[in-house]
């Protein structure tokens, strides 16, 4: 009946054939290679690599393409993804030792990317066409044609080469020092918010300090989304009846536009989320590569370089899945705020 | 056949792509940042057809081969006769750069078309068809869609073997995506006109219906985006490149020489941009390029946009 948990669960239901389809297309991609390259899909540790032929037979990688589908996806459900050579580590040790890195990065990038755009986006539509509007559209389309990686270098040249306010890395090596040191209790993994909970103000200092560059470098390049979708809906808001009926009434221009049009024209930002997911993860394989830190985009970049096959395409379908799901979290919270989407 | 000569045609003017191409030209000329992309990108071509004077390479060489001189792993600063420098292991930036542009117009253009070819197939076989053929098609492409274009390209320049070729196949393999999806919603549109209800009424082929009469009344937008999209394909590309998995070494590719000043982005303590050559001129190459691109698209991004269109 439209309510929103049967939403949910219809689109719960709709994700599955798109997530076996990642699986099929990443399974597709590794079929170009010969099974004794495939032979480390299946294995954990390098002495298990050495005996190719055996691995083959184990796991019928001679056998039919479906047939090696269905055992390829039953050892990725169990966490089996293979063994990473640019690692030397299994895959999925891969992912559970990188990911804070990444997350630290994303959940710092991702509020200044919305809120740049947003900011940047009302001011252009607000002054459509006089000299705020260009020089917001200028400085968006110079971000979304600035090469990421580009951008990122001539930040380090500066920022570090030349003034050495701002260095690569995660950590320098005093707190390098700490955080390995056995007082140091490792809560998330993410040394901003493991710093404060230790209480060392000194270590979140400097976190925040090798966290500075890549974040600027991802919102330069990334708010041009969000910024060109919020004018346009800003556009459309405007142009509506209710602002007129409220400017007849005499509201003030402020807040017409603060309490009623970016209200309204927010809710389209909402679907750009999706698109803000997969930005920040091709974003944080560059970023992560020029700035040394050493987390799933900077292993996914390295991997590719060492033709470590495995890696890749454990990270490729990983960046499908996470899409998915950020997909399915905009959807609810789409149909949340706006109870038309649910009736449909 | 009698019928079709008794048909009146319909005076050029009248036409949906004189009419639109009317509007484009409109947009670009009260735009002046359009114009100054339109600027650049003719700036990039004269340079491209230019290349073998500005940058003549030596006989018998692929063009394309950097020349070195010297094998010193440090880069040697702008001379007279290497104006940018020479980058690490002697390549020479000027030549790099100019080439780099022929580069990129391939990389760009191909990747481009390619893209449309396949993207413009499905699309009009999904929307026309409709039913089962149409939902597995769309479905395929949520998939493509899922995975972030660069990562994806990753996976396929990985199994398809790393050369400046199958970038460009790559490119193609995620790109085609964007334009299934929009020749599909064109089709859907035009197959209600009547004069498709009237070719279909007198007995007119699925591939004449579609070819003849679906098809050029609804591919406006696809080539609006693929103005858009040369840009972001040459930045993938590149991206590529810089990750060492685009064009091979010593190929003139931009991506490639900011791959080789990555360990001169930091000078000496006199000097902390002593290798700023290195750096900053492919990278001036890659972001003008672009932008050129980008500038122009944005002045048709609106025309795309039927909130705003025309008001």
């Amino acid at each position: 009946m439209g309510s929103l948990a049967t939403y949910i669960a219809r689109r719960l239901l709709l994700i599955i054939p798109t997530l076996l389809g990642v699986s099929i297309l990443i399974f597709a991609i590794s079929m170009v290679f010969t099974p004794e390259q495939r032979a480390a899909l299946y294995v954990t540790s390098p002495k298990a690599a050495s005996k190719i032929y055996q691995i083959i037979k184990k796991y019928g990688l001679d056998r039919p393409a479906h047939e090696q589908y269905f055992t390829w996806l039953s050892n990725v459900l169990r966490g089996n993804l293979g063994y990473s050579k640019s690692m030397n580590i299994p895959v999925i040790r891969a992912f559970t030792d990188l990911w804070p890195t990444s997350v630290e990065i994303a959940i710092y990038a991702a509020p200044f990317i919305v809120l740049v755009g947003v900011k940047l986006g009302k001011i252009s539509a607000i002054y459509r066409d006089k000299l705020p509007d260009h020089i917001a559209r200028v400085l968006a389309i110079v971000g979304w044609s600035l090469p990421t990686f580009w951008s990122a270098i001539i930040l380090l040249a500066i920022f570090y080469g030349w003034l050495g306010w701002f260095p690569p890395g995660r950590l320098g090596p005093e707190a390098q020092a700490i955080v390995r040191s056995s007082e140091w209790v490792t809560y998330t993994g993410l040394y901003t918010i493991d710093a404060l909970l230790n209480g060392n103000l000194f270590v979140f200092i400097d976190a925040v300090r090798h966290l500075f560059l890549p974040v600027l470098n991802l919102v330069i390049v990334g708010n041009a989304g969000i910024m060109r979708v919020m004018r346009s809906s800003m556009l459309e808001e405007l142009n509506k009846e209710y602002v007129l009926a409220a400017r007849s009434k005499g509201v003030a221009e402020r807040d017409i536009i603060n309490k009623h049009v970016t209200r309204n024209a927010l809710i389209p930002v909402v679907t750009m989320a999706g698109v803000l997911v997969a930005g920040l993860m091709t974003g944080l394989v560059i970023t992560e590569t020029v700035f040394e830190l050493k987390g799933l985009g900077y292993w996914a970049a390295h991997a590719a370089e060492q033709l470590d096959i495995p890696s890749v395409l454990a990270f490729a379908l990983f960046t499908g899945v996470v899409f998915v799901i950020a997909n399915l979290i905009v959807d609810v919270l789409y149909a949340y705020i706006d109870p038309r989407v649910r009736l449909q | 056949m009698s019928v079709a000569k008794e048909v009146k045609k319909v005076p050029l003017s009248e036409r949906i792509w004189f009419k639109e191409l009317k509007f484009m030209a409109k947009r670009v000329r009260e735009s002046p940042l359009s114009l100054a992309g339109l600027a650049i990108i003719f700036f990039y071509v004269v340079l491209a057809i230019l290349a073998p004077y500005l940058a003549p390479p030596k006989p018998g060489r692929d063009p394309f081969e950097i020349p070195r001189y010297g094998y010193v792993i440090t880069p040697s600063p702008p001379s007279p006769e290497h104006p940018f420098g020479l980058t690490q292991g002697q390549y020479d930036l000027f030549y790099g750069c100019i080439w780099g542009t022929v580069t990129a117009f391939r990389v760009g253009l191909l990747g481009v078309s390619g893209s449309i070819l396949i993207g413009l197939t499905v699309g009009a076989i999904a929307g026309y068809f409709g039913g089962k053929i149409d939902e597995i098609l769309m479905r395929i492409v949520d998939i493509v869609y899922a995975i972030p274009g660069l990562i994806l390209a990753m996976a396929f320049v990985l199994a398809l073997g790393q050369s400046l070729d199958n970038v460009i196949i790559a490119l193609m393999l995620v790109g085609w995506a964007t334009y299934a999806r929009l020749t599909r919603a064109g089709v859907l549109q035009v197959k209600q006109e009547d004069y498709v209800e009237a070719a279909r009424a007198i007995g007119s082929p699925h591939r004449r219906i579609l070819l003849r009469h679906i098809l050029p009344n609804s591919i406006f937008p696809v080539f609006v985006v693929a103005t858009l999209d040369i840009g972001s394909m040459v930045l993938t590309a590149s991206a590529l490149s810089f990750l060492g998995i685009g064009a091979p070494l010593g190929y003139a590719d931009w991506g490639q020489l900011i791959a080789l000043s990555r360990n001169w982005l930091i000078g000496t303590p006199e000097n902390p941009f002593e290798y700023w050559y290195t750096y900053t001129y492919p990278g001036i190459f890659i972001f003008t390029f672009v932008l050129g691109w980008n500038l122009l698209g944005d002045a048709f991004r609106d025309i795309l946009d039927p909130t705003l269109r025309r008001r």
